[in-house]
């Protein structure tokens, strides 16, 4: 498939020069163009933020909807038309603050949606204040003596809830970042991809740099399939390690567990309305 | 002490127990067995936001003819404990026939004893005491002990061979007893049976809504529980497998109101029922619906606030929260269904509305109406048909295309060549977030237009009296058979009632019916009466009196009587 099947003719970028989300963006273009992924059966949904404008900047289908709730619609979506390939992605404040109810019941649901989170450890749109990742001590025009909260720590909740997939990657590492996002698509049931994206206009503190130097890549002594390790890994203190943490192949799946399909397999649109189960039932009544 | 009494043609029964006594359990066999003697049936139930303890009562009218209102008179009255004596005193009359068992009631007043406990402990335990009470009000009513056995067998045939034997044992000898008292003390009960009442539907509210919604084609319901608006989530979720329905139980009302949304995206045909608290939490979603025109059910069943205010209990408060709710401008359409057979066709026909319009529709219900079942001479049909309104895509395809009417085809992904693109943020036709003005104010004129087509498609208030009325009543929603009722009572001819089933927007010559009359009285079950603002805010007439009741519980008919 051409790398511009999902490029658009034109488009206002709202996004300042040299911010990670340019790196995600074009890393998404490629991998869905790799994977020849079918337009018409890809939708992206997301909140509000500066990450989740990204679907307005591809060609494909999409449900920008509201601040924090990308996967309540995402899952719906998938339940809805099995046949759709489903990413929600959107900012960290958006998926782990605003939405994080919805977060951990997307994981205790399982639906086979890749969840794609820009992790700026800020909040971009609104300028620059906190976010639920940013570190202790980060200054903000709120937080003015620095964050004194505990930094939510995403990867290690998921694992707790036993995600089917769950990885972080930084943008800066295009090559890793793509394979692991790659596998996170393919990925049966919900895969969790936390990104590290620098923001450069508000987050003088986790700059690219700053990610190179305190991040380092999980190798081939890491078992993903082992959730103790994963944990382990999820917490470390030091460096943040980066890949895939765990894999939990062949977790049911929410959808495919749904009792509309046992014995129809098509897409809701697709069926016919069928008046007799309703008289069935109204003739219950009468009985 | 006598207990010489006629009851002639309606009568009704009350009874009350603790949480877990097993008063619905009784309800639900009397109710079957007056309806299968050919007897018409009303039930409403009154109970405790508590699952243990407290009191609970359930209404049973049974009448020689059509009935579906509360009434406060208590005819028969059957407490299962000394709190339900207490709990229903101010109901109780010189008139009313109490009958329980004293040795429970712990009670010197003057109660008709039956000894249930005693007779239930020579079958095999106390479990049996509510079968043989059940039995002994078909006594009194003079029901064939072969329709009681018959509806034991309905009720218990899947149980094994000795514990309906038992029940038919219990229910006979509390028939005999039933009868025996009839004739001792000389109690009179006089019902004209129709067999037609036989094979009538007995349907409650929520049974309603959620049937009606899935003949209007509903395949999804993402909901959060929340009394009074579960009922319809769980009649869904009993038969979601037959009827092709997508039940998910959200983490919260936000989630609910978010996924049903997602779905009608994809192709969906989906509705959220929930009440007051969590649809305040939907707030942001509905305003989501208008914004990104997506079609959406609202079952908003109400219950009396603020906050969690009385969770059982019954309210029209919720009308100006429905009408106002949700940031910005957009347009909407609120049924309110007062009888099971409008509750049927609100709901079926929120769909076609919704899908149609690209808009909320809401069906404003509330405890009373739900929990409130009757037998019922007609019921509308199931249509074959369901229109639906989506469209296969080309590839050119723009989600807001501007049209004459403000409506732009609605694409789903996944049909058609077009890619659907929908944002929440001010969109261009296309779908893509902008900025400009001019987009901004075509694309607020392009929804609001919508709100211009809708009284064309809406429900006109049904009408009931003769020209020349001199009094006209005004009524929406639950309060419609008590209405009704009190003016037959009354019996004053130039009384008329006008019967909304649909608040907003309204349609028809609501203003010319209000001139004509002298006087316009608009009833409503809440505090403030917010049907009465909307009618002046719609028609510029006010009304010149207001009947509102606003306690936690339904209208009775004599309270109308009283007030109207
Ligand atoms: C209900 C609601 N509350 C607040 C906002 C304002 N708001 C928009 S985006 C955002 C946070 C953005 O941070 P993040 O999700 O991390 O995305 P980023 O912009 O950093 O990519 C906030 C608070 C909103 N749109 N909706
Ligand atoms: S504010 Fe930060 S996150 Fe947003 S575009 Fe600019 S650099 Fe990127």
């Amino acid at each position: 498939m051409e790398k511009t099947a999902f490029e658009l003719k034109e488009c206002d970028v709202a996004w300042c020069p040299g911010c990670g989300n340019f790196g995600i963006l074009n890393l998404m273009k490629e991998i869905l163009a790799e994977l020849s992924a079918d337009p018409q059966k890809l939708v992206f949904v997301s909140g509000i933020g500066q990450a989740a404008k990204i679907p307005q900047y591809m060609k494909v289908h999409y449900f920008n909807g509201l601040h924090g709730r990308a996967l309540p619609p995402a899952t719906a979506i998938k339940a809805t038309n099995r046949e759709l390939t489903v990413i929600a992605e959107s900012g960290d404040g958006d998926m782990y603050g605003e939405g994080g109810n919805h977060f951990l019941h997307a994981i205790r649901r399982n639906p086979d949606i890749t969840n794609i989170v820009h992790n700026n450890m800020v909040y971009g749109l609104t300028k620059g204040q906190a976010s639920p990742t940013s570190e202790k001590g980060f200054k903000t025009p709120i937080q003015v003596n620095g964050v004194i909260l505990e930094p939510f720590n995403p990867l290690a909740i998921a694992i707790a809830l036993d995600a089917s997939f769950v990885a972080r990657v930084f943008v800066g590492f295009r090559d890793h970042a793509k394979q692991i996002l790659k596998k996170a698509i393919l990925h049966k049931g919900y895969a969790l991809v936390d990104v590290f994206q620098p923001c450069v206009t508000f987050n003088k503190m986790n700059t690219y740099q700053w990610f190179r130097e305190h991040t380092y890549l999980l190798d081939d002594s890491h078992d993903p399939k082992d959730r103790t390790q994963a944990f382990g890994k999820a917490t470390e203190a030091g460096k943040w390690p980066l890949g895939i943490f765990y894999q939990y192949e062949g977790k049911p799946v929410f959808e495919e567990q749904l009792s509309v399909y046992a014995q129809d397999p098509q897409p809701l649109f697709q069926r016919k309305f069928r008046k007799e189960p309703v008289e069935q039932l109204i003739r219950k009544l009468k009985e | 002490m006598s207990f010489e009494r006629t009851f002639r043609d309606d009568i009704s029964i009350v009874l009350a127990g603790e949480a877990g006594q097993g008063v619905q359990t009784i309800e639900q066999i009397l109710t079957r067995l007056f309806k299968q003697a050919g007897l018409n049936v009303f039930g409403t139930k009154e109970y405790m936001s508590r699952v243990r303890g407290g009191t609970n009562s359930t209404e049973i009218r049974v009448a020689s003819f059509p009935i579906a209102a509360f009434v406060n008179r208590v005819d028969i009255f059957v407490p299962l404990d000394a709190k339900a004596m207490d709990h229903l005193k101010p109901r109780l009359t010189d008139k009313t026939l109490t009958v329980g068992d004293r040795e429970n009631l712990k009670t010197e007043k003057e109660i008709l004893n039956a000894p249930f406990s005693k007779m239930a402990a020579g079958i095999g335990g106390e479990l049996f005491s509510n079968m043989i009470a059940a039995g002994f009000l078909a006594g009194i009513l003079h029901i064939e002990l072969a329709i009681v056995y018959e509806v034991i067998q309905y009720f218990f045939g899947k149980k094994s061979a000795d514990i309906i034997e038992k029940n038919c044992t219990a229910a006979k000898q509390g028939l005999e007893f039933g009868r025996e008292a009839c004739a001792k003390h000389r109690i009179h009960c006089e019902l004209k049976r129709d067999p037609e009442v036989v094979g009538q539907i007995m349907i409650s509210g929520h049974e309603a809504v959620a049937l009606g919604a899935a003949a209007g084609g509903c395949n999804f319901i993402a909901s959060y529980p929340m009394s009074p608006s579960t009922g319809v989530l769980t009649f869904l979720a009993q038969h979601g497998a037959e009827l092709g329905i997508l039940v998910e139980q959200a983490e919260d009302e936000i989630a609910a109101m978010n996924m049903g949304l997602g779905s009608w995206y994809a192709g969906g045909r989906a509705m959220v029922t929930t009440s007051g608290g969590g649809f305040a939490l939907m707030g942001e979603g509905l305003s989501l619906a208008g914004a990104i025109e997506s079609p959406m059910v609202i079952h908003l069943a109400q219950r009396p606030g603020p906050a969690t205010g009385l969770p059982t209990r019954t309210e029209q408060g919720d009308l100006e929260l429905a009408l106002y709710a949700g940031h910005g401008e957009f347009p909407r359409v609120l049924l309110a269904p007062g009888t099971v057979q409008d509750a049927f066709l609100c709901a079926s026909r929120a769909f076609y509305l919704a899908d149609k319009y690209q808009i909320p529709v809401f069906i404003l219900t509330d405890q009373y109406v739900l929990d409130s079942f009757y037998n019922a001479e007609e019921f509308p049909s199931v249509s074959g048909e369901v229109t639906y309104f989506v469209v296969q895509t080309g590839s050119d395809y723009k989600r807001y295309r501007f049209t004459e009417n403000g409506i732009s085809p609605r694409g789903i992904p996944g049909f058609g060549e077009g890619i659907v693109c929908i944002d929440s943020d001010e969109h261009d036709e296309g779908g893509y977030i902008t900025e400009d003005s001019d987009v901004r104010t075509a694309m607020v004129n392009k929804r609001l237009k919508k709100q211009n087509l809708l009284p064309e498609d809406a429900m006109a208030p049904e009408f009931f009296g003769k020209e020349g009325y001199k009094k006209l009543v005004l009524g929406w929603g639950s309060t419609f058979h008590a209405i009704r009722e009190a003016l037959r009572r009354k019996g004053e001819g130039d009384t008329a009632f006008l019967y909304f089933k649909q608040v907003y927007p309204l349609s028809g010559k609501v203003a010319e019916y209000m001139r004509q009359a002298k006087e316009v009285v608009c009833a409503e079950n809440n505090a403030t009466g917010q049907f009465a603002k909307l009618i002046r805010r719609e028609t510029g007439l006010s009304v010149d009196r207001k009947v509102l009741k606003y306690d936690g519980l339904p209208f009775s008919v004599e309270d109308l009587v009283a007030k109207l």
